[in-house]
């Protein structure tokens, strides 16, 4: 009963945020550009959520002919399903966790990368030469950090010496992972925007260039799916980010520790935003760059470095 | 890498800053007595239409949305019989303001057209009309248009003889 | 050819006429007000400075006026020196000084040669700080509206009126800075051809009355290339529309015909289009005794049953198109089918048409008859039947002038100076005439007499000039001795021309006129028959072949006929009141098909609407022989179609001929040219719907025209597509070739700094001169046969004897009134008189009549009441009764009648 109670709740909390994050975000970009942004429907335009709610289920649903129908549908299906999957390992609390998996790292990592198949998917199925190209793209945004992202997670792993996320966050009460890990935290943070394909990263959806990348031909509700994805996405990141490097749900007493949680996802969240807000999106050519030539060596120089700080304390 | 983070520093400061945003419509915005927006047909200071019925603006008009027929009073004063704007079709450049010799036609600050049904945006001269002068104050132009149209009597006008006595030769 | 040089380019021309005008053919822009190709120049106005130099050395130069320089060999000038720019610019900164401040509500603003001048010379600020002159204005009538105070002192007005057309009552008052231009008191304007004053005045000093009441700017109105509908001369004119009505008619150019002017009839005529009395719904009567009733199409008529069984006979009409004649006689068959005119006028047309075709005289065109040395005037009223000609015939009575003039080297531009050599030398210009005329001013000798003296005397001057001519000597010596003073005159004459007449309705008139012709060419001579026939297309009707009204009552009342079908014809103003009525009563059904209200279309079984010349294309053939084609300037409107589109109908509804269904205009003419191959010119040399020029048709808008979306916008917001026209190469938009187009199908005059009719000039080949891209317009269809198989007419009239207590009665025509169409025009209406009578003043006494009175008169049956007035010219025994078509009985005249009542 408890476990069907925890289920329920994670699903609700993160499908309630993914939707919150349409207001949210709007709000504050508009905040970081001396805007007023959604403030019409209902009390400072909380409302708006519903109303868009409300408009993408009224819209026509459609589907081009051209399209290879049974893929098209699946495609934003897999994207859901990976994220709502993977937040099962991620520890709310002490002990609001769905699975606490001693490879739950693992299965994050896992599933971020069946996620590319959704992308790949939607854009191959629309049969529509800017969806191809920007699932394409894509792919192989989201293979080149993937590489790193898991790179930069080692160093947490092997000061935790575990691949479960409530022994990592245990491993912690001595010190956030930050201040060791900080280049590990930068690193992971850059590849959860790239895997998040959020600006500046969002060049698979380019809409200057590609009309929308790989959801052109997407409408409706299946629009929306990628939609929310998106943000279910970003949530997601967060809180691997508070997991893994801000102590998760730890924090001082006089706060339940899924509030602690709560509260440093929902910073990471804002600074999704507020990068957004401020940095311009990259050419194809110098994103792949920085990955290769900046970020695989430096996360490499990571991993020596920290285990040679390993190697050396242990020895003593 | 570090303009990147004081770029990132400096939007954030934005959050501070003042909104631009205007209130509209419940705080309505100052509008220039110039701005260009809704046209109307104003009168003289004896309050009759100003409009000669001259077609300058409907001739200047870049859209050809200005329609009108000429026609005169009893005492031969011409007016319009009829002046239509499509207004559907307007596109607010002002040309007909300037072409107008008598200030008759004048944009006003008002830009609240919407209507559902586009056959609204068709202004007869009832509905353009106002009562007043608009922004051009004591201008009569049959007053200095040096011919007798039924306002003034030929040599009545400002800058004008009396009439020549033909019968006269001394002169 | 003569060479000069111009600002450095060498240019080779003819030298006949003066400098400005040398120029403006070769493309010059000079500025100018007071010259006018017809007029000549007098150098009033200073404008049209340009530099004249001595020789090839000459640095300096001299101002000269170049209207009033004749062009010489190797001379040199320059047009843009900036000492004559300055020049003009000053000239129009003086005019100006006086000169209001109301182009907004001047009706001449947008075609102004005044706003153009100023443009063109670059003055723009008025600097004299003193008032402006002002004067008092008069109401010249309803055709012109006079507005002073923009006069700029040309003259042109009165140089028109008074020198050109003969005018008396607007002259030229006060001296200095004080002149105006006017009557002597308000008055209408009596001149036949005040109207042209509005083109003629370069600024609005003089602008279009009935225009004012409707007023449209030039750049905003659809217009199209048409020919007059009010007389038999076929004068070219330009039709103007707005918001679905005419507004306005001006004179189109053409060099063989009209030339610059058109007369008040044909420019104030158009006004039946716009009455409310137009026929524009079809409807039909139930049954004989019911009122006629709104039919929504044709097919609710009945009209299948009717032409599936029973006889069908076909009235048609001189004054509609031979398009429409033709597709009427083709419905009904030849024999079926009947000029709508009466016996005795189909015979004198008939008569006249082959007198002018057997080539015992020429017909002259208008422009040929102001070039004839010597005039006799047989039996017409030519001002008011056919008032251009009589206008070509006031420039004829000049010839003699001219001709001394250019022996004393003046040359005929130089108006004033050939005017103050002048003193009233005319050419030898003879009238025979029942009755007092406006042209007996010009004439040398005036015989009045009854119809049949005049034909006598007709024939006694052939018999005089040629011995082998008929002889007829009149007894009384002082008349033979006028008699021989004519023939002489004739014979000395290079071009003599004998004006005759059809309305007098006498036949021994056109005889006597032929016996002179033959007289003239069997002496060597080239004469020229001119004749003004009764209305615009009584020579193309009566060249189809058809009955006359009268045979036509014959074979109904003989054999009775199903159907009556009449096309533009109101039968009521060519029969007796019974004849009409027994024609009708013995049809079982009747369709009329015409654009008026009158008393035929009441009779009606199926009244069916028809388009006016204004909205329809056809073809006329004018008095020369001259085919000419008017073209559609309104859309027609539903249910209103063509005639010979109805007619096609018909004939799809018989299922008889299938030939004979017409979907194009151009299918018409194609029919009417494989029946009667006469007409062939009309198909081969004018142009038809799918002609184009440089791959573009004709735009009937100028492309400033305004109000496009929105003139319709009341009706729907949403616009239509522009209206398609299927019968003509012109388009109802603004789309279209930019430039010259070819000389049948200028819509309207413009040209780039020219905005008023003066850019006419840019269409000639040289002013006054015939049009570029095809030449002057229309089609001669008459063809000369040997002139050798005619012989003199031999049968003399008996002399006029008055008989006491008995009248004879002869038509006197009226410009305004006269004819049917002007006369349901509002304007033209102000001008008619009531009925009245002319007696002389013996006569009147004798006959206890009162003048300016009304009295009753019987003619034939018919009792006419009529205001008697006097004619001293009128000859004993004999009455001038005018020919009104409303307001009056029809009764055939000439004939006898008397008094019944004073």
């Amino acid at each position: 009963m408890k476990f069907v109670f925890i289920i329920a709740g994670v699903l609700i909390s993160v499908l309630t945020i993914a939707a919150g994050l349409i207001y949210v975000e709007r709000r504050l970009l508009a905040l970081f550009q001396d805007r007023l942004g959604p403030n019409r429907v209902g009390p400072f335009g909380l409302l708006q959520v519903i109303a868009d709610m409300i408009k993408i289920f009224f819209k026509e649903d459609w589907i081009p002919p051209f399209a290879d129908k049974a893929v098209f549908v699946m495609a934003p299906g897999i994207l859901i399903a990976t994220i709502l999957l993977t937040f099962a390992v991620i520890p709310f609390a002490d002990n609001f966790i769905v699975l606490d998996s001693n490879i739950g790292l693992l299965f994050f990592l896992g599933n971020s990368s069946l996620g590319v198949y959704s992308i790949v998917l939607g854009g191959w199925a629309s049969n529509n030469k800017y969806s191809l190209l920007g699932s394409i793209r894509a792919s192989a945004q989201m293979l080149t950090y993937e590489v790193f992202m898991g790179l930069s997670l080692v160093g947490v792993i092997m000061m935790a010496d575990s691949f479960s996320l409530r022994d990592i966050v245990e491993a912690q009460r001595g010190g956030w992972f930050v201040i060791p890990q900080f280049v590990g935290f930068v690193i992971f943070f850059i590849a959860g925007i790239a895997e998040t394909h959020r600006t500046p990263f969002d060049i698979p959806e380019a809409d200057g260039e590609l009309v929308a990348g790989y959801h052109s031909e997407y409408s409706g509700m299946k629009f929306g799916m990628f939609f929310v994805g998106e943000y279910m996405g970003v949530t997601l990141i967060s809180a691997l980010i508070a997991t893994l490097f801000f102590g998760g749900w730890l924090g001082p007493s006089f706060l339940p520790p899924a509030f602690w949680f709560f509260l440093k996802t929902a910073f990471f969240i804002c600074m999704f935003i507020l990068i957004r807000a401020s940095l311009p999106r990259p050419r194809y050519d110098q994103l792949m760059e920085l990955g290769w030539k900046v970020l695989l060596p430096l996360v490499l120089l990571n991993i020596l470095i920290t285990g040679g700080v390993l190697i050396y304390t242990h020895s003593l | 890498m570090l303009s990147i983070l004081r770029s990132i520093w400096y939007t954030f400061l934005h959050a501070f800053h003042k909104r631009e945003t205007q209130g509209y419509p419940e705080k309505l915005p100052y509008l220039p007595p110039r701005y260009r927006g809704r046209i109307i047909l104003s009168r003289d200071s004896d309050g009759n239409e100003r409009c000669v019925a001259c077609n300058l603006c409907a001739a200047v008009c870049p859209v050809d949305c200005i329609a009108l027929q000429a026609a005169n009073d009893e005492n031969g004063r011409r007016y319009p019989e009829f002046f239509r704007i499509n207004f559907s079709r307007c596109i607010y450049c002002g040309f007909c303001e300037e072409a107008c010799p008598t200030y008759a036609i004048q944009l006003i600050p008002d830009f609240e057209m919407g209507e559902y049904d586009r056959q609204n945006m068709v202004y007869e001269k009832e509905h353009l009309l106002i009562s007043g002068e608009g922004k051009y104050h004591g201008y009569n132009f049959y007053n200095v248009a040096g011919v007798d149209m039924g306002v003034k009597g030929t040599g009545k006008g400002e800058n004008e003889e009396a009439p020549v006595d033909l019968k006269n030769l001394i002169h | 050819m003569i060479k000069i040089q111009i600002d450095g380019t060498f240019y080779e021309v003819k030298g006949d006429r003066n400098l400005l005008e040398t120029c403006l053919a070769l493309g010059f822009d000079i500025p100018y007000f007071c010259n006018h190709p017809s007029l000549g120049s007098v150098g009033a106005c200073r404008l049209c400075a340009v530099k004249k130099f001595a020789d090839a050395d000459d640095k300096k130069g001299r101002v000269v006026m170049s209207c009033m320089e004749a062009v010489t060999e190797g001379m040199r000038i320059s047009v843009n020196d900036p000492a004559v720019k300055t020049f003009r610019a000053a000239v129009i900164e003086g005019l100006m000084t006086n000169h209001p401040h109301d182009c907004p509500i001047c009706d001449e603003g947008g075609e102004c040669h005044l706003q153009d001048m100023t443009v063109m010379t670059g003055h723009n600020y008025r600097k004299f700080v003193f008032k402006k002159r002002t004067y008092n204005n008069q109401n010249l009538g309803p055709f012109v509206q006079h507005e002073m105070n923009r006069c700029i002192q040309c003259y042109r007005c009165v140089r028109f009126y008074r020198d050109y057309a003969g005018g008396k009552d607007l002259n030229v008052f006060g001296s200095a800075n004080h002149v105006y231009f006017g009557r002597h008191k308000d008055g209408i304007l009596e001149s036949e051809f005040s109207g042209n004053l509005v083109e003629v005045c370069p600024t609005g000093v003089f602008t279009d009355k009935p225009l004012k009441k409707h007023y449209a700017r030039k750049w905003d109105m659809t217009n199209a290339p048409s020919v007059c509908m009010h007389c038999g001369l076929g004068c070219n004119i330009i039709v103007s529309e707005r918001y679905g009505s005419v507004r306005r008619v001006m004179s189109r150019y053409n060099g063989s015909v009209n030339g610059y002017f058109i007369c008040d009839r044909g420019r104030f005529g158009y006004e039946f289009i716009n009455n409310p009395d137009r026929i524009k719904k079809i409807q039909f009567r139930p049954s004989k005794n019911n009122n006629l009733q709104e039919a929504r199409e044709v097919s609710e008529t009945g009209l299948s049953e009717i032409f599936k069984s029973g006889k069908v006979v076909g009235i048609g009409s001189p004054r509609a198109s031979l398009e429409s004649n033709f597709a009427l006689s083709a419905l009904v068959g030849k024999n079926n089918f009947f000029h709508g005119i009466s016996g005795k006028e189909q015979k004198l047309i008939q008569k006249a048409v082959s007198i002018l075709e057997s080539g015992i005289a020429h017909s002259p065109s208008l422009k040929e008859i102001e070039k004839c040395d010597a005039v006799l005037i047989l039996g017409e009223d030519v001002t008011n039947t056919a008032p251009m000609m009589a206008l070509s015939l006031r420039q004829a009575s000049r010839n003699k002038t001219l001709g001394i003039a250019a022996k004393l080297g003046i040359p005929k531009w130089n108006d004033n100076a050939v005017r103050e050599m002048d003193q009233d030398t005319k050419s030898p210009f003879f009238i025979a005439s029942s009755f007092s005329t406006k042209l007996d001013e010009l004439a040398d000798e005036i015989y009045n007499a009854a119809p049949g003296d005049i034909a006598r005397f007709g024939y006694s001057i052939a018999s005089a000039i040629n011995s082998g001519a008929p002889v007829l000597i009149h007894p009384d010596e002082k008349l033979q001795n006028r008699v021989r003073k004519i023939a002489d005159a004739l014979s000395a004459a290079e071009n003599p021309l004998i004006v005759t007449c059809i309305t007098s309705g006498n036949e021994d008139i056109l005889n006597a006129s032929a016996n002179i012709a033959i007289a003239l060419s069997t002496a060597g001579k080239k004469p020229s028959i001119a004749i003004a026939f009764p209305e615009c297309n009584s020579v193309g009707l009566s060249m189809l072949d058809g009955g006359s009204l009268d045979e036509a009552a014959d074979t109904i009342s003989k054999n009775g006929a199903d159907t009556l079908i009449i096309l533009e014809n109101d039968l009521y103003g060519r029969l007796s009141l019974k004849n009409a009525d027994s024609i009708f009563e013995k049809c079982r059904q009747i369709i009329v098909l015409d654009h008026l209200m009158n008393e035929t279309a009441k009779r009606a079984d199926i009244l069916l609407p028809a388009s006016t010349f204004a909205d329809s294309v056809g073809t006329i053939v004018n008095n020369e022989g001259r085919a000419q084609r008017f073209y559609n300037v309104i859309q027609v409107a539903e249910p209103v179609k063509e005639s010979w589109r109805w007619i096609s109908d018909m004939v799809k509804i018989s299922e008889k001929n299938n030939d004979y269904t017409w979907d194009k205009f151009d299918n018409v003419v194609a029919s009417l040219v494989s029946s009667y191959p006469v007409f062939s010119g009309i198909k081969e040399k004018m142009v038809s719907a799918d002609f184009r020029f440089f791959n573009e048709k004709i735009a009937r808008q100028n492309k400033r025209f305004s109000g496009r979306t929105a003139m319709n916008a009341n009706i729907s917001v949403s616009e239509p597509k522009p209206p398609q026209d299927n019968d003509s190469p012109l388009n109802f938009s603004m789309e279209g070739y930019k430039g010259d187009p070819p000389s049948s199908l200028i819509p309207y005059y413009w040209s780039p700094g020219w905005n008023s009719s003066q850019s006419m000039t840019k269409y000639m080949d040289e002013p006054e001169g015939h049009l570029k891209e095809g030449g002057d317009p229309g089609i001669i269809i008459f063809s000369n046969k040997n002139k050798s198989s005619v012989d003199y007419f031999k049968n003399f009239p008996d002399p006029f004897k008055a008989k006491p207590g008995e009248l004879l009665i002869v038509p006197v025509y009226m410009i305004f009134g006269s004819e049917e169409l002007s006369s349901k025009g509002e304007t033209i209406a102000e001008r008619i008189s009531e009925p009245f009578i002319l007696f002389n003043e013996k006569e009147i006494t004798k006959l206890q009549l009162i003048e300016n009175e009304k009295s009753k008169f019987i003619i034939n049956q018919v009792v006419i009441t009529a205001i008697v007035k006097h004619d001293n010219k009128i000859p004993d025994g004999v009455a001038g009764l005018s020919v009104l078509t409303a307001g009056m009985q029809y009764t055939d005249l000439p004939d006898l009648g008397k008094v019944l009542s004073t």
